[in-house]
């Protein structure tokens, strides 16, 4: 997938997570947490939806990555770079 | 006033009161609807699919799930959860209690289930079937999703209810047991305010339709208003639905203070064991079940104006049932009996409440409502003042008692009189 696709995969995931949020205005450089109503459980789902839809595993350790969508599509590319988007 | 066999209690901080409904049925979303659908003869059984089991019939809800909820909150928590909030927000709404002047430490939370923890449960086994049974893409929802206490205490997480909580399981008798677990933790001083009742998810569960037709209790017929028949010479078996009704719960004292509406008065109750099977009733124990809330009442059987039946439309229960009504009141000659399970189907744990809900307006409006789809009469289940056909017009309605049983021969009644 190429970072636009990845990006649009962590948005669809996100509207899933956040039904009642608006994401259009998402700020990809600002923490998710400082712009919507997400708690660790959250977080989690985010993990578990990659893990179910791409088997992407990612390690306790690397959950900080996750902070900001730019953040995130950093840390997803080299995984996700040779899955074809669905 | 409640008494119970080895405590007494006097004055009205001792008396309990039902000041609001807030309630789910397949036929109704509020008591008057319900109540209308009742009194119309209007059933709730639909045409139902569900994985594994295929086509079959159950009572389903049609309750606005986001009237109390975001879609967040409603994706996160279970369907028991969404029932218990939406019952638990109408309720209160009913009762006309500030609730923003309330102090929530002191609101309990009582809520009978017969299960929890299936839906969830076999939702996640579906889940990981297409993932070869991984387990580390089961749900880190999934604990405090069927977690026993989840439906009270999704409510509190939504209505900021800081005062006790729990869920009660008492089978088919859960509605009931929840009731009386409110009122008595008003007289123990745990609470001012309870919410309590029952509520069901459980037709989201394949098993339990699974369950019901292994042990050939599973109901079927063409046309499904006509598949729930208790007391019919034809009936075949139990339809599953869901559902819930919770009642506001308040010492008198507190209630008339406030100029509340009240719908009745807990004035009997009683909970016994059959000690004899797990699925078959025991008629002995159910009727010292009745006799033991009248006793606690201090009423005699031909007091009773209305008695809400359990029946279920299997074969032997009803039978047992009425085996243990006769004994009761068999020599009563002003007592009518009705049965709402016909109209509904069986719902689970909140189907003490809702029945009781259902008879509550008797007390305003004169009237017994009917039980629907006994076209032939099973001569073992004949009933003096069974009402049949349509409602009947008492004129004036006193006391209603009201039965559910369940499996491991749990039995309950209770008493409410007309304030």
């Amino acid at each position: 997938m190429t970072n636009a696709e990845i990006r649009e995969e962590v948005l669809e995931i996100l509207e899933s997570i956040a039904p009642d949020e608006d994401l259009s205005q998402l700020d990809d450089a600002v923490n998710f947490r400082q712009q919507l109503e997400l708690d660790s459980m959250d977080f989690l789902d985010i993990v578990m939806e990659l893990r179910k839809r791409h088997r992407v595993q990612i390690p306790e350790d690397d959950y900080v990555n996750l902070a900001s969508m730019d953040s995130t599509v950093t840390y997803l590319t080299p995984l996700m770079k040779d899955i074809e988007r669905v | 006033m409640i008494r119970s066999a080895s405590l007494n209690f006097d004055g009205d901080d001792q008396r309990i009161v039902i000041t609001g409904v807030g309630l789910t049925a397949p036929n109704g979303d509020n008591l008057t609807d319900f109540r209308a659908a009742l009194l119309a003869g209007r059933s709730g059984v639909d045409r139902y699919h569900i994985r594994y089991v295929g086509d079959t019939l159950a009572g389903q809800c049609h309750f606005d799930e986001l009237k109390y909820q975001k879609r967040k909150e409603l994706r996160r928590g279970t369907r028991a959860g969404s029932v218990s909030i939406y019952c638990a927000n109408e309720a209160v709404a009913n009762s006309g209690i500030e609730w923003d002047k309330i102090n929530r430490e002191r609101v309990g939370v009582y809520i009978g289930v017969t299960e929890h923890g299936n839906v969830e449960t076999e939702n996640e086994i579906n889940e990981i079937k297409a993932f070869n049974y991984d387990t580390k893409v089961w749900s880190h929802h999934h604990n405090p999703r069927t977690v026993a206490n989840n439906p009270a205490g999704e409510i509190t997480l939504n209505m900021g209810i800081t005062g006790p909580h729990y869920t009660i399981g008492a089978a088919c008798a859960a509605g009931n047991a929840g009731l009386i677990q409110g009122a008595q933790m008003l007289l123990l001083d745990e609470c001012d305010f309870a919410i309590a009742g029952g509520v069901s998810e459980s037709i989201h569960t394949f098993g339990i339709f699974a369950g019901f037709a292994s042990q050939g209790a599973l109901a079927a017929n063409e046309d499904p208003t006509q598949a729930s028949r208790p007391f019919d010479r034809d009936r075949n078996g139990i339809v599953v639905s869901e559902g819930g009704c919770l009642f506001t719960l308040e010492r008198y004292s507190a209630a008339a203070k406030r100029g509340a509406k009240i719908y009745g008065e807990l004035v009997g109750h009683a909970m016994t064991s059959d000690a004899s099977d797990f699925v078959l009733p025991n008629p002995e124990q159910q009727s010292r079940c009745m006799n033991l809330a009248l006793q606690r009442a201090r009423l005699n059987a031909e007091d009773i104006d209305i008695v809400s039946t359990h029946a279920t439309a299997t074969t032997s229960g009803d039978i047992q049932e009425c085996t243990a009504l006769r004994t009761v009141f068999g020599k009563s000659k002003r007592t009518l009996i009705n049965n709402t399970k016909s109209f509904i189907g069986h719902a689970m744990g909140a189907a003490g409440s809702l029945e009781l809900a259902g008879n509550l307006p008797s007390f305003e409006d004169g009237l017994c409502h009917h039980t629907i789809n006994v076209d032939n009469l099973d001569p073992e289940c004949e009933l003096p003042g069974l009402v049949l056909g349509e409602p009947r017009n008492k004129q004036e309605v006193n006391y209603i008692l009201s039965n559910s049983f369940g499996m491991l021969g749990i039995n309950s009644a209770v008493v409410i009189k007309k304030i």
